[in-house]
Protein backbone atom coordinates (compact mmCIF):
# COMPACT_ATOMS: atom_id res chain seq x y z
CA UNK A 1 0.00 0.00 0.00
CA UNK A 2 2.29 2.45 -1.18
CA UNK A 3 -0.67 5.10 -2.89
CA UNK A 4 -0.63 7.32 -0.21
CA UNK A 5 3.75 6.86 1.10
CA UNK A 6 5.17 10.28 -0.12
CA UNK A 7 8.27 9.42 0.83
CA UNK A 8 11.51 9.46 -1.44
CA UNK A 9 14.89 8.45 -0.12
CA UNK A 10 17.30 10.11 -1.64
CA UNK A 11 17.77 14.24 -2.82
CA UNK A 12 18.85 12.66 -6.33
CA UNK A 13 14.63 10.75 -6.49
CA UNK A 14 13.36 14.10 -4.70
CA UNK A 15 14.26 15.95 -8.17
CA UNK A 16 13.86 13.63 -10.50
CA UNK A 17 12.18 14.72 -13.88
CA UNK A 18 13.90 18.39 -13.67
CA UNK A 19 14.91 19.46 -16.83
CA UNK A 20 16.86 22.20 -18.27
CA UNK A 21 14.19 25.45 -19.43
CA UNK A 22 11.32 24.04 -16.44
CA UNK A 23 9.64 26.63 -14.20
CA UNK A 24 10.72 26.37 -10.71
CA UNK A 25 8.28 27.64 -6.97
CA UNK A 26 10.86 28.11 -4.40
CA UNK A 27 9.37 28.73 -0.81
CA UNK A 28 11.60 30.84 1.23
CA UNK A 29 11.78 34.57 2.57
CA UNK A 30 15.54 35.65 2.36
CA UNK A 31 17.52 32.83 3.76
CA UNK A 32 14.78 31.73 5.87
CA UNK A 33 12.53 28.77 5.44
CA UNK A 34 14.21 27.97 2.19
CA UNK A 35 14.68 24.41 0.57
CA UNK A 36 18.49 24.28 1.05
CA UNK A 37 18.81 20.23 0.36
CA UNK A 38 16.86 20.75 -2.81
CA UNK A 39 18.61 23.96 -4.12
CA UNK A 40 21.80 21.63 -4.08
CA UNK A 41 20.62 18.97 -5.68
CA UNK A 42 19.73 21.06 -8.48
CA UNK A 43 22.89 22.53 -8.61
CA UNK A 44 24.36 19.01 -8.54
CA UNK A 45 22.40 18.09 -11.29
CA UNK A 46 23.66 21.46 -13.19
CA UNK A 47 19.89 21.77 -14.53
CA UNK A 48 20.28 25.03 -17.19
CA UNK A 49 17.93 27.94 -18.13
CA UNK A 50 15.49 28.01 -15.19
CA UNK A 51 12.80 30.14 -14.76
CA UNK A 52 13.00 30.85 -10.84
CA UNK A 53 9.86 32.21 -9.04
CA UNK A 54 10.87 32.68 -5.36
CA UNK A 55 10.58 35.92 -3.27
CA UNK A 56 15.07 36.51 -3.30
CA UNK A 57 17.42 34.86 -5.23
CA UNK A 58 19.40 33.73 -1.52
CA UNK A 59 23.37 34.86 -1.15
CA UNK A 60 26.59 34.58 -2.37
CA UNK A 61 27.38 30.78 -1.63
CA UNK A 62 24.44 29.91 -0.45
CA UNK A 63 20.61 29.48 -1.56
CA UNK A 64 19.40 29.92 -4.94
CA UNK A 65 22.49 32.14 -5.44
CA UNK A 66 24.65 28.68 -5.78
CA UNK A 67 22.34 28.27 -8.58
CA UNK A 68 23.78 31.27 -10.11
CA UNK A 69 27.69 29.82 -9.83
CA UNK A 70 27.07 27.86 -12.94
CA UNK A 71 24.26 29.74 -14.58
CA UNK A 72 21.72 27.66 -13.60
CA UNK A 73 19.24 30.98 -13.62
CA UNK A 74 17.90 32.65 -16.55
CA UNK A 75 14.73 34.00 -15.77
CA UNK A 76 13.85 35.09 -11.97
CA UNK A 77 10.50 36.18 -10.37
CA UNK A 78 11.34 38.06 -6.81
CA UNK A 79 10.22 40.96 -5.07
CA UNK A 80 14.23 41.79 -3.49
CA UNK A 81 16.81 40.73 -5.00
CA UNK A 82 19.57 42.93 -3.68
CA UNK A 83 21.95 40.84 -0.91
CA UNK A 84 23.90 38.95 -3.60
CA UNK A 85 27.28 40.12 -5.67
CA UNK A 86 27.06 37.40 -7.99
CA UNK A 87 23.61 38.01 -9.13
CA UNK A 88 24.04 41.86 -9.49
CA UNK A 89 26.72 41.22 -11.62
CA UNK A 90 24.70 38.69 -13.84
CA UNK A 91 21.53 41.37 -13.70
CA UNK A 92 23.93 44.56 -14.97
CA UNK A 93 25.76 42.00 -17.62
CA UNK A 94 22.10 40.77 -18.78
CA UNK A 95 22.60 37.66 -18.44
CA UNK A 96 19.68 36.90 -16.23
CA UNK A 97 16.23 38.11 -16.87
CA UNK A 98 15.11 39.40 -13.47
CA UNK A 99 10.81 40.25 -13.06
CA UNK A 100 10.68 42.65 -10.19
CA UNK A 101 7.65 41.68 -9.02
CA UNK A 102 5.63 42.88 -5.52
CA UNK A 103 5.36 40.49 -2.52
CA UNK A 104 2.12 40.54 -2.37
CA UNK A 105 1.43 40.13 -5.91
CA UNK A 106 4.10 37.02 -5.97
CA UNK A 107 2.60 35.56 -3.41
CA UNK A 108 -1.05 35.26 -5.09
CA UNK A 109 0.37 34.60 -8.27
CA UNK A 110 1.38 30.81 -6.47
CA UNK A 111 -1.72 31.10 -4.64
CA UNK A 112 -3.86 31.71 -7.24
CA UNK A 113 -1.77 29.06 -9.49
CA UNK A 114 -2.40 26.45 -7.28
CA UNK A 115 -6.13 27.18 -6.83
CA UNK A 116 -6.91 26.61 -10.87
CA UNK A 117 -7.36 30.50 -10.90
CA UNK A 118 -5.22 31.87 -14.28
CA UNK A 119 -5.40 35.86 -13.32
CA UNK A 120 -6.66 38.42 -11.05
CA UNK A 121 -6.68 42.01 -10.68
CA UNK A 122 -4.91 44.04 -8.03
CA UNK A 123 -4.48 47.35 -7.25
CA UNK A 124 -0.89 47.02 -6.28
CA UNK A 125 1.39 48.28 -9.37
CA UNK A 126 -1.05 50.42 -10.99
CA UNK A 127 0.68 53.14 -12.62
CA UNK A 128 4.05 51.84 -11.81
CA UNK A 129 6.36 49.76 -13.52
CA UNK A 130 4.78 47.25 -12.63
CA UNK A 131 1.49 47.76 -14.72
CA UNK A 132 2.82 48.33 -17.95
CA UNK A 133 1.41 47.15 -20.65
CA UNK A 134 -0.92 45.38 -18.43
CA UNK A 135 -4.86 45.28 -18.61
CA UNK A 136 -6.59 47.96 -16.38
CA UNK A 137 -10.22 47.22 -15.11
CA UNK A 138 -12.00 49.70 -12.68
CA UNK A 139 -13.48 48.33 -9.81
CA UNK A 140 -15.23 50.44 -6.66
CA UNK A 141 -13.98 53.63 -8.68
CA UNK A 142 -10.43 52.55 -8.77
CA UNK A 143 -7.92 51.12 -11.07
CA UNK A 144 -6.71 47.83 -10.55
CA UNK A 145 -3.96 45.34 -13.27
CA UNK A 146 -4.62 41.93 -14.34
CA UNK A 147 -1.70 40.02 -13.10
CA UNK A 148 -1.42 36.33 -14.10
CA UNK A 149 -0.66 33.54 -11.68
CA UNK A 150 1.71 30.63 -12.33
CA UNK A 151 1.95 27.00 -11.75
CA UNK A 152 5.82 25.58 -12.05
CA UNK A 153 6.61 22.50 -13.35
CA UNK A 154 8.59 21.66 -9.89
CA UNK A 155 7.85 23.64 -6.68
CA UNK A 156 9.96 22.80 -4.00
CA UNK A 157 9.43 23.71 -0.52
CA UNK A 158 11.02 23.78 3.30
CA UNK A 159 8.68 22.41 5.87
CA UNK A 160 9.01 21.56 9.51
CA UNK A 161 7.44 17.63 9.88
CA UNK A 162 5.40 16.20 7.54
CA UNK A 163 3.91 12.82 7.48
CA UNK A 164 4.30 9.84 4.50
CA UNK A 165 1.22 11.23 3.82
CA UNK A 166 2.41 14.67 2.60
CA UNK A 167 0.87 16.62 5.07
CA UNK A 168 3.31 19.46 6.24
CA UNK A 169 3.61 21.83 8.91
CA UNK A 170 6.00 24.24 9.02
CA UNK A 171 7.58 26.43 11.92
CA UNK A 172 7.65 29.99 12.96
CA UNK A 173 7.74 32.22 10.21
CA UNK A 174 9.98 29.94 8.42
CA UNK A 175 6.40 29.16 6.74
CA UNK A 176 6.61 32.45 4.35
CA UNK A 177 5.90 31.94 0.86
CA UNK A 178 6.22 27.85 1.69
CA UNK A 179 3.06 26.87 1.31
CA UNK A 180 1.50 28.81 -1.54
CA UNK A 181 4.42 27.41 -3.32
CA UNK A 182 3.60 23.87 -2.15
CA UNK A 183 0.15 24.05 -3.77
CA UNK A 184 1.86 25.79 -7.25
CA UNK A 185 3.75 22.54 -8.49
CA UNK A 186 2.62 20.07 -11.33
CA UNK A 187 5.38 18.21 -9.09
CA UNK A 188 5.62 19.33 -5.66
CA UNK A 189 8.65 18.39 -3.38
CA UNK A 190 8.66 19.09 0.02
CA UNK A 191 11.96 18.36 1.93
CA UNK A 192 11.50 18.61 5.92
CA UNK A 193 13.47 18.43 9.26
CA UNK A 194 11.52 15.37 10.54
CA UNK A 195 9.31 12.70 9.11
CA UNK A 196 6.97 11.72 11.79
CA UNK A 197 4.57 8.46 12.15
CA UNK A 198 0.96 9.08 10.87
CA UNK A 199 -1.53 10.33 13.01
CA UNK A 200 1.40 12.63 14.94
CA UNK A 201 0.64 15.93 13.76
CA UNK A 202 -3.25 16.84 14.47
CA UNK A 203 -5.50 17.18 11.32
CA UNK A 204 -6.03 20.64 11.69
CA UNK A 205 -3.11 21.51 12.73
CA UNK A 206 -2.00 20.80 9.04
CA UNK A 207 -0.77 23.88 7.12
CA UNK A 208 -0.16 21.79 3.67
CA UNK A 209 -2.58 18.74 3.22
CA UNK A 210 -0.95 16.05 1.13
CA UNK A 211 -3.00 16.46 -1.51
CA UNK A 212 -0.59 19.16 -2.85
CA UNK A 213 2.79 17.55 -2.01
CA UNK A 214 4.03 14.53 -4.69
CA UNK A 215 7.22 14.03 -2.52
CA UNK A 216 8.47 13.67 0.92
CA UNK A 217 12.32 13.76 1.95
CA UNK A 218 13.75 13.94 5.64
CA UNK A 219 17.05 16.45 5.43
CA UNK A 220 19.37 18.07 7.49
CA UNK A 221 19.36 21.65 8.06
CA UNK A 222 22.34 24.17 8.17
CA UNK A 223 19.43 27.30 8.38
CA UNK A 224 21.98 29.46 7.42
CA UNK A 225 20.80 33.86 9.18
CA UNK A 226 21.50 36.17 7.15
CA UNK A 227 21.19 39.72 9.47
CA UNK A 228 21.56 38.25 13.25
CA UNK A 229 20.47 40.62 15.92
CA UNK A 230 20.65 40.19 19.57
CA UNK A 231 19.62 42.24 22.57
CA UNK A 232 21.67 41.75 26.31
CA UNK A 233 19.67 39.55 28.19
CA UNK B 1 16.27 73.16 13.27
CA UNK B 2 15.44 70.06 11.22
CA UNK B 3 14.37 67.37 13.02
CA UNK B 4 16.47 64.42 13.68
CA UNK B 5 15.69 61.08 12.69
CA UNK B 6 14.40 60.21 16.36
CA UNK B 7 12.50 63.40 16.34
CA UNK B 8 10.77 62.31 13.34
CA UNK B 9 9.85 59.16 14.65
CA UNK B 10 8.95 60.26 17.87
CA UNK B 11 6.44 62.84 15.81
CA UNK B 12 4.98 59.88 13.77
CA UNK B 13 4.92 57.98 16.96
CA UNK B 14 1.99 60.23 18.20
CA UNK B 15 -0.43 59.07 15.44
CA UNK B 16 -0.32 55.62 17.03
CA UNK B 17 -3.81 54.56 18.34
CA UNK B 18 -4.50 51.75 21.40
CA UNK B 19 -5.69 48.92 18.97
CA UNK B 20 -3.58 49.72 15.88
CA UNK B 21 -2.38 47.13 14.01
CA UNK B 22 1.08 49.24 12.36
CA UNK B 23 3.50 48.12 9.45
CA UNK B 24 7.35 49.67 9.69
CA UNK B 25 8.78 50.11 7.12
CA UNK B 26 12.59 50.03 6.96
CA UNK B 27 15.24 53.08 8.15
CA UNK B 28 13.23 56.17 10.45
CA UNK B 29 9.54 53.82 10.32
CA UNK B 30 11.50 51.49 12.08
CA UNK B 31 12.59 53.73 15.18
CA UNK B 32 8.65 54.45 16.28
CA UNK B 33 8.66 51.06 17.39
CA UNK B 34 10.81 52.72 20.13
CA UNK B 35 8.58 55.54 20.93
CA UNK B 36 4.92 53.99 21.26
CA UNK B 37 3.53 55.83 24.60
CA UNK B 38 3.33 53.78 27.62
CA UNK B 39 -0.24 53.85 28.21
CA UNK B 40 -1.11 52.05 24.46
CA UNK B 41 -0.64 49.12 23.00
CA UNK B 42 -0.09 48.48 19.30
CA UNK B 43 1.20 45.47 17.31
CA UNK B 44 3.47 45.48 14.61
CA UNK B 45 3.01 43.66 11.39
CA UNK B 46 6.29 42.08 9.66
CA UNK B 47 5.17 41.22 5.86
CA UNK B 48 7.21 37.96 6.03
CA UNK B 49 3.83 36.75 8.15
CA UNK B 50 3.92 37.88 11.86
CA UNK B 51 1.68 39.66 13.07
CA UNK B 52 3.14 40.51 16.79
CA UNK B 53 6.69 41.66 16.29
CA UNK B 54 8.50 41.77 19.45
CA UNK B 55 12.04 42.52 20.67
CA UNK B 56 15.21 41.17 19.02
CA UNK B 57 16.06 37.73 20.96
CA UNK B 58 18.46 37.41 23.48
CA UNK B 59 21.47 35.09 22.52
CA UNK B 60 19.30 31.89 24.47
CA UNK B 61 16.17 33.19 21.80
CA UNK B 62 18.24 33.45 18.76
CA UNK B 63 16.24 31.47 16.17
CA UNK B 64 17.09 30.95 12.54
CA UNK B 65 13.44 30.58 11.98
CA UNK B 66 12.24 34.05 13.48
CA UNK B 67 13.10 36.71 11.32
CA UNK B 68 11.26 39.84 10.24
CA UNK B 69 11.01 41.66 6.98
CA UNK B 70 14.29 43.29 7.04
CA UNK B 71 15.57 39.60 7.68
CA UNK B 72 16.51 40.22 10.99
CA UNK B 73 16.25 38.21 13.66
CA UNK B 74 13.21 38.54 16.19
CA UNK B 75 10.86 36.95 18.58
CA UNK B 76 7.27 37.16 18.75
CA UNK B 77 5.41 38.95 21.50
CA UNK B 78 2.50 37.81 23.50
CA UNK B 79 -0.60 37.68 21.46
CA UNK B 80 1.69 37.19 18.22
CA UNK B 81 0.34 35.05 15.14
CA UNK B 82 2.44 33.46 12.34
CA UNK B 83 1.07 32.73 8.66
CA UNK B 84 2.14 32.32 5.74
CA UNK B 85 3.00 35.26 2.83
CA UNK B 86 -0.60 35.09 1.22
CA UNK B 87 -2.67 35.58 4.23
CA UNK B 88 0.12 38.36 5.54
CA UNK B 89 -1.14 40.06 2.17
CA UNK B 90 -4.44 39.56 2.44
CA UNK B 91 -4.22 41.67 5.85
CA UNK B 92 -2.57 44.16 3.65
CA UNK B 93 -3.87 43.96 0.43
CA UNK B 94 -7.34 43.85 2.07
CA UNK B 95 -6.78 47.18 3.94
CA UNK B 96 -6.63 45.13 7.40
CA UNK B 97 -3.45 47.02 8.60
CA UNK B 98 -4.67 50.36 10.61
CA UNK B 99 -1.38 52.38 9.47
CA UNK B 100 1.58 52.13 7.52
CA UNK B 101 4.51 54.01 7.80
CA UNK B 102 7.85 53.89 4.99
CA UNK B 103 10.28 56.01 3.87
CA UNK B 104 9.69 57.63 0.07
CA UNK B 105 12.67 59.13 -2.33
CA UNK B 106 9.75 61.75 -3.67
CA UNK B 107 6.06 62.60 -3.03
CA UNK B 108 4.05 64.35 -5.24
CA UNK B 109 0.88 66.77 -4.81
CA UNK B 110 -1.54 63.95 -6.18
CA UNK B 111 -0.19 61.55 -3.38
CA UNK B 112 1.54 59.34 -5.49
CA UNK B 113 4.51 57.99 -3.57
CA UNK B 114 8.16 57.06 -5.73
CA UNK B 115 10.63 55.00 -3.37
CA UNK B 116 12.26 52.05 -4.88
CA UNK B 117 13.97 52.89 -8.35
CA UNK B 118 17.02 55.45 -8.99
CA UNK B 119 17.12 54.64 -13.08
CA UNK B 120 20.74 53.79 -13.77
CA UNK B 121 21.37 52.86 -10.22
CA UNK B 122 21.20 49.56 -9.16
CA UNK B 123 17.75 48.12 -8.52
CA UNK B 124 17.16 46.04 -5.59
CA UNK B 125 13.46 45.52 -6.04
CA UNK B 126 10.26 46.90 -4.50
CA UNK B 127 9.65 43.76 -1.77
CA UNK B 128 5.94 44.61 0.04
CA UNK B 129 5.94 48.57 -0.68
CA UNK B 130 3.84 48.59 -3.64
CA UNK B 131 1.40 46.33 -2.10
CA UNK B 132 1.36 48.06 1.22
CA UNK B 133 0.83 51.65 -0.07
CA UNK B 134 -1.96 50.18 -2.62
CA UNK B 135 -3.66 48.63 0.43
CA UNK B 136 -3.83 50.83 3.09
CA UNK B 137 -5.78 54.03 3.20
CA UNK B 138 -3.80 55.30 6.43
CA UNK B 139 -0.04 55.72 5.58
CA UNK B 140 2.03 58.20 6.89
CA UNK B 141 5.46 58.71 4.28
CA UNK B 142 8.94 59.82 6.45
CA UNK B 143 11.29 61.38 4.34
CA UNK B 144 14.08 64.64 4.46
CA UNK B 145 11.65 67.63 2.77
CA UNK B 146 14.96 68.41 0.19
CA UNK B 147 18.05 66.53 -1.26
CA UNK B 148 21.32 67.35 0.16
CA UNK B 149 21.38 69.69 -2.58
CA UNK B 150 18.20 71.49 -1.63
CA UNK B 151 16.17 70.12 -4.39
CA UNK B 152 12.66 69.76 -2.92
CA UNK B 153 11.38 65.90 -2.46
CA UNK B 154 8.12 67.70 -2.52
CA UNK B 155 6.94 67.90 -5.94
CA UNK B 156 4.55 68.77 -8.58
CA UNK B 157 4.77 65.61 -10.35
CA UNK B 158 7.14 62.63 -9.39
CA UNK B 159 10.17 61.86 -11.52
CA UNK B 160 11.06 58.98 -10.49
CA UNK B 161 9.38 55.89 -11.68
CA UNK B 162 5.99 55.04 -8.79
CA UNK B 163 5.96 52.89 -6.20
CA UNK B 164 1.92 53.87 -6.00
CA UNK B 165 -0.65 56.40 -7.57
CA UNK B 166 -2.62 58.68 -5.29
CA UNK B 167 -2.25 57.04 -2.22
CA UNK B 168 -0.15 58.96 -0.29
CA UNK B 169 -2.14 61.51 2.04
CA UNK B 170 0.41 62.12 4.89
CA UNK B 171 3.89 63.31 4.95
CA UNK B 172 6.69 63.86 7.54
CA UNK B 173 9.99 65.38 6.62
CA UNK B 174 12.28 66.64 8.95
CA UNK B 175 10.75 70.11 8.46
CA UNK B 176 7.17 69.69 8.54
CA UNK B 177 4.35 67.52 8.67
CA UNK B 178 2.09 67.68 5.16
CA UNK B 179 -1.50 66.41 4.19
CA UNK B 180 -1.94 66.08 0.78
CA UNK B 181 -5.77 67.73 -0.17
CA UNK B 182 -7.11 68.28 -3.42
CA UNK B 183 -3.90 68.23 -4.98
CA UNK B 184 -1.96 70.25 -3.05
CA UNK B 185 0.34 70.28 0.06
CA UNK B 186 -0.79 71.38 2.98
CA UNK B 187 1.50 72.60 5.59
CA UNK B 188 -0.22 71.86 9.00
CA UNK B 189 3.09 72.05 11.66
CA UNK B 190 6.69 72.86 10.89
CA UNK B 191 9.90 71.95 12.88
CA UNK B 192 10.99 73.81 16.04
CA UNK B 193 12.72 76.96 14.86
CA UNK B 194 11.95 76.25 11.17
CA UNK B 195 10.26 78.91 9.31
CA UNK B 196 7.39 79.18 6.88
CA UNK B 197 9.63 80.45 4.01
CA UNK B 198 12.28 78.18 4.44
CA UNK B 199 9.24 75.26 4.10
CA UNK B 200 7.89 77.13 1.14
CA UNK B 201 11.47 77.78 -0.56
CA UNK B 202 11.72 74.07 -0.12
CA UNK B 203 8.62 72.62 -1.64
CA UNK B 204 8.92 72.36 -5.10
CA UNK B 205 4.81 71.17 -5.20
CA UNK B 206 1.85 73.07 -4.23
CA UNK B 207 1.72 74.14 -1.11
CA UNK B 208 -0.87 75.88 0.83
CA UNK B 209 0.31 77.35 3.78
CA UNK B 210 -2.72 78.06 6.54
CA UNK B 211 -2.68 81.39 8.59
CA UNK B 212 -1.05 79.83 11.88
CA UNK B 213 1.30 76.39 11.48
CA UNK B 214 2.55 75.53 14.82
CA UNK B 215 5.43 74.13 15.44
CA UNK B 216 5.84 70.98 16.76
CA UNK B 217 6.97 70.23 20.30
CA UNK B 218 9.07 67.66 21.67
CA UNK B 219 9.87 67.06 25.37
Amino acid sequence: MAGFDKRVSSYEEAMEGIEDGMTVIAGGFGLCGIPENLIAEIKRRGTKDLTVYSNNCGVDGFGLGILLEDRQISTIYASYVGENALFERQMLNEEITVVLTPQGTLAEKMRAGGAGIPAFYTATGYGTPVGDGKEVREFNGRPHILEESVVGDFAIVKGWKADRYGNVIYRDTAQNFNPMAATAGRITVVEVEEIVEPGELKPDQIHTPGIYVDRIIQGSFEKRIERRMVREG
Amino acid sequence: MALTREQMAQRVARELEDGFYVNLGIGIPTLVANYVPDDIDVMLQSENGLLGMGRYPTEAELDADMINAGKETVTARTGAAIFSSAESFAMIRGGHVDLTVLGAFEVDQQGNIASWMIPGKLIKGMGGAMDLVAGADNIICTMTHASKHGESKLLEKCELPLTGAACIRRVLTDLAYLEIENGAFVLKERAPGVSVEEIVEKTAGKLIVPDHVPEMIFD
